[in-house]
């Protein structure tokens, strides 16, 4: 009976509070996250932004919560009932899984695996399937229509999400996320692969169905789009589900182009911050330039939006990885690794 | 025993999935098991330390095909009542091409011999996984021994992709569209004209 | 312009670095925002808000029940009944007014020859039940006590255009 506590009960134990360690703080920081937006664009608008519960608002993502906790479930006759209910869970759940990859610091992370960024690629990828079984088991046209778009939308972009992933990987030689930020000692990949950094950006904004491409939930044409039907705490997933993903994608960027938990210069004043305070530093960063691009830029149109997509994004990552796996090859400059 | 209990728990969740997904009663359900099976094969994959594979798996089946598969499935407006109707009568012809199939692959197994080189290589210990990395070792027969095949797999998918480009793509006349290029090249000069209209004249 | 310049700018994202600076630059401006409940911006003397009847200094009520108010209303929300009361001057026993029907035109106001019936500043009347904007004479008078030197003090400033 010890030994199989030993073996399994205790590693067990350690892995909860260790998941737990990881996904509270991300639930605190996707209801501030919400406050941040309300703010910052608040402010961009001359505005002040919620101020009223709490001091300076703070308290008002958790009365936001406890409203929407509180508030009635609906769901319609018509709709799926199983599938209804899965959709929010499926988009929740996904949300969070992808955080046993990253690394907060050197060795900091839930499962170092092998294959740490495909799994990331993969887990972001999986994100269209909440949207879309939303949008069906809803019954609504709305809801269909803005699911559809969201379903296209998604997976166009991450094609070129994955052939940028390729560039940063012919520069690592490891698909391993804490290899990728060791890699960026000397020098963080948004120097070298700039454009790729933003297009990478670019994307994500579109991966998170996030203005100017947030067509999906266009409240001008489709009211809300694949959320019109969801009320309460369905509706609060879905809410914190997206939001987290924003979170997960800027934390991607900054692994991927941003040196991840390396501060910028590796020199005294700045390697007394902690590895994750800048990790943190830099998603926070991201996040800002999420919602200051929601601040300044109106809606494209669903056909710019696959123009984008499919005649510009698409051909010019599949040339930088041409361009440069060339350089690599040319100037000797693969990582020799294994 | 975690590992036992880890397969078992795929396997069969699989197994009952891959089930659900040709006895559901609505399509969209059938695509949803589809993607479970998908997910837990995946897992499959992971417990054999394929962990490339297993990625692979998620990232191509279930992040791109199954996607398409739930689309086009989702947009059908078939009255699937009626298509069962002649389930009844189909069975015995279904049920002996089934029959066909199974025999077919009960011999090739049962006559299934294995070249003595190849039963060597399986003999061989499986380098470590802290030597090398599965996608390492991957890329290592990938881009060595089969680089042929896999540069014809490569131009086959392309040739395929191009086909159904050139198939579907029309450049119907008349058409009015969005030249982006076009309209950002225009300039107040070549656009617009100012003239001075004398009163009662008109241009 | 010339082609090179133009697709430099399109290529280098130059108008949307442009576009993000100028949002950048808002936000660090002074806020303009009225923090409502305690801040309140500023009431043009002719705002139409609430209506109230006025009374004069001595306490008498102005309305001399003339029913000018109800002909002009356009949303037909104003219903007046009168009779002569015991002293003899002419009085309104009902005064109606259906501010779920009302448009705040203002038409009663200017129609009144004796300034009985006027729409003053408050427009913080919001109710918890539709009857309640269904206002009796005894609210129209009770409004116009309340809101009197508010009141005088607009009809003031804007005599000089009436």
């Amino acid at each position: 009976m010890v030994e199989i506590w030993d073996n399994y009960g205790l590693p067990m134990v350690w892995m909860i509070l260790k998941i737990i360690a990881i996904v509270f703080p991300i639930m605190l920081s996707v209801a501030y996250l919400t406050l941040a937006e309300r703010k910052v664009i608040g402010a961009m608008h001359l505005r002040k932004g919620p101020n009223v519960v709490g001091p300076f608002g703070l308290f008002q993502p958790l009365a936001d919560g406890l409203k929407l906790f509180l508030k009635e479930t609906i769901i319609p006759s018509g709709a799926n009932r199983g599938v209804f209910i899965l959709a929010p869970c499926v988009t929740f759940v996904l949300a969070l899984i992808a955080w046993a990859v990253i690394p907060f610091d050197k060795g900091m992370v839930l499962s170092n695996i092998n294959v740490g960024i495909l799994y990331l690629f993969a887990i972001s990828s999986l994100g269209v399937y909440g949207i879309l079984m939303a949008g069906w088991a809803s019954n609504s046209r709305y809801a269909f229509l803005g699911a559809m778009r969201s379903a296209a939308q998604m997976i166009s972009y991450e094609v070129s999400m994955g052939l940028i992933i390729i560039t940063v990987l012919l520069c690592v030689g490891s698909l391993n996320l804490s290899d990728i930020v060791m890699a960026q000692r000397e020098m963080w990949f948004i120097v070298p692969l700039f454009p790729m950094g933003v297009i990478f950006f670019v994307s994500t904004l579109a991966e998170t169905n996030r203005h100017p491409f947030d067509l999906p939930e266009a409240e001008a044409e489709l009211v809300a789009g694949y959320n019109v039907e969801y009320s309460a705490m369905t509706f609060a997933l879905f809410f914190l589900g997206e939001y987290a993903n924003m979170i997960l994608m800027s934390a991607m960027t900054s692994v991927l182009f941003l040196g991840g938990w390396l501060p910028p210069f590796n020199a005294i004043p700045f390697t007394w911050i902690p590895g994750p305070v800048w990790f943190a530093l830099k998603i926070a960063f991201c996040l800002f330039i999420f919602i200051w691009v929601r601040a300044t830029f109106p809606r494209y149109r669903y056909d710019q939006l696959m123009r984008l997509g499919w005649k510009i994004f698409l051909p010019l990552s599949l040339a930088a990885v041409a361009i440069v796996s060339g350089i690599l090859v040319a100037f000797n400059l693969t990582p020799n690794h294994g | 025993m975690i590992e036992a209990l880890a397969f078992y728990i795929f396997s069969s969740i699989a197994v009952a999935a891959a089930f659900m997904v040709i006895s559901a009663r609505n399509p969209v359900h059938s695509v949803l098991f589809l993607i479970l099976t998908f997910f837990n094969v995946a897992g499959m994959f992971v417990i054999l330390g394929a962990e490339f594979l297993a990625m692979i798996l998620v990232v191509v089946y279930v992040g791109a095909v199954a996607v398409l598969f739930m689309f086009v499935v989702m947009m059908l407006d078939i009255n699937f009542v009626e298509l069962r109707q002649g389930f009844l009568n189909y069975l015995p012809i279904g049920s002996l091409i089934g029959l066909v199939m199974l025999i077919e692959l009960a011999t090739l197994f049962g006559s299934w011999v294995v070249t003595p080189v190849i039963a060597n290589r399986g003999l061989m210990p499986t380098p470590s996984p802290d030597i090398t990395t599965n996608t390492h070792a991957l890329g290592n027969i990938v881009y060595t021994h089969y680089v042929y095949l896999f540069q014809a797999a490569g131009m086959i998918l392309l040739v395929a992709m191009i086909g159904a480009i050139v198939l579907t793509h029309r450049n119907r006349p008349g058409v009015k569209k969005q030249d982006i290029g076009r309209q950002l090249n225009r300039n107040p000069a070549n656009s617009v004209e100012i003239r001075k209209v004398e009163i009662g004249k008109g241009i | 312009m010339g082609f090179i310049e133009k697709n430099t700018r399109a290529i280098l994202l130059i108008e949307l670095a442009a576009g993000m600076a100028l949002t950048l630059k808002y936000f660090f401006r002074r806020k303009v925002t009225v923090n409502y409940p305690y801040e309140k911006g500023p009431l043009s003397p002719r705002f139409r808000g609430e209506h109230a009847l006025r009374r004069y200094p001595n306490g008498e009520e102005r309305c001399i029940a003339c029913k000018l108010c109800e002909a002009i209303c356009p949303a037909q929300a104003i219903v007046i009944e009168a009779q002569p009361r015991d002293d003899g001057s002419r009085r309104t026993t009902r005064y109606d007014i259906d501010m779920t029907k009302c448009i705040y035109c203002g038409y009663c106001e200017e129609a009144c020859p004796v300034d009985a019936i006027v729409e003053g500043p408050n427009f913080e009347f919001a109710t918890e039940t539709r009857e309640e904007l269904m206002y009796d004479k005894d609210k129209l008078l009770a409004n116009g006590d309340q809101w009197e030197t508010e009141i005088a003090e607009r009809l003031r400033l804007n005599s000089p255009f009436r």
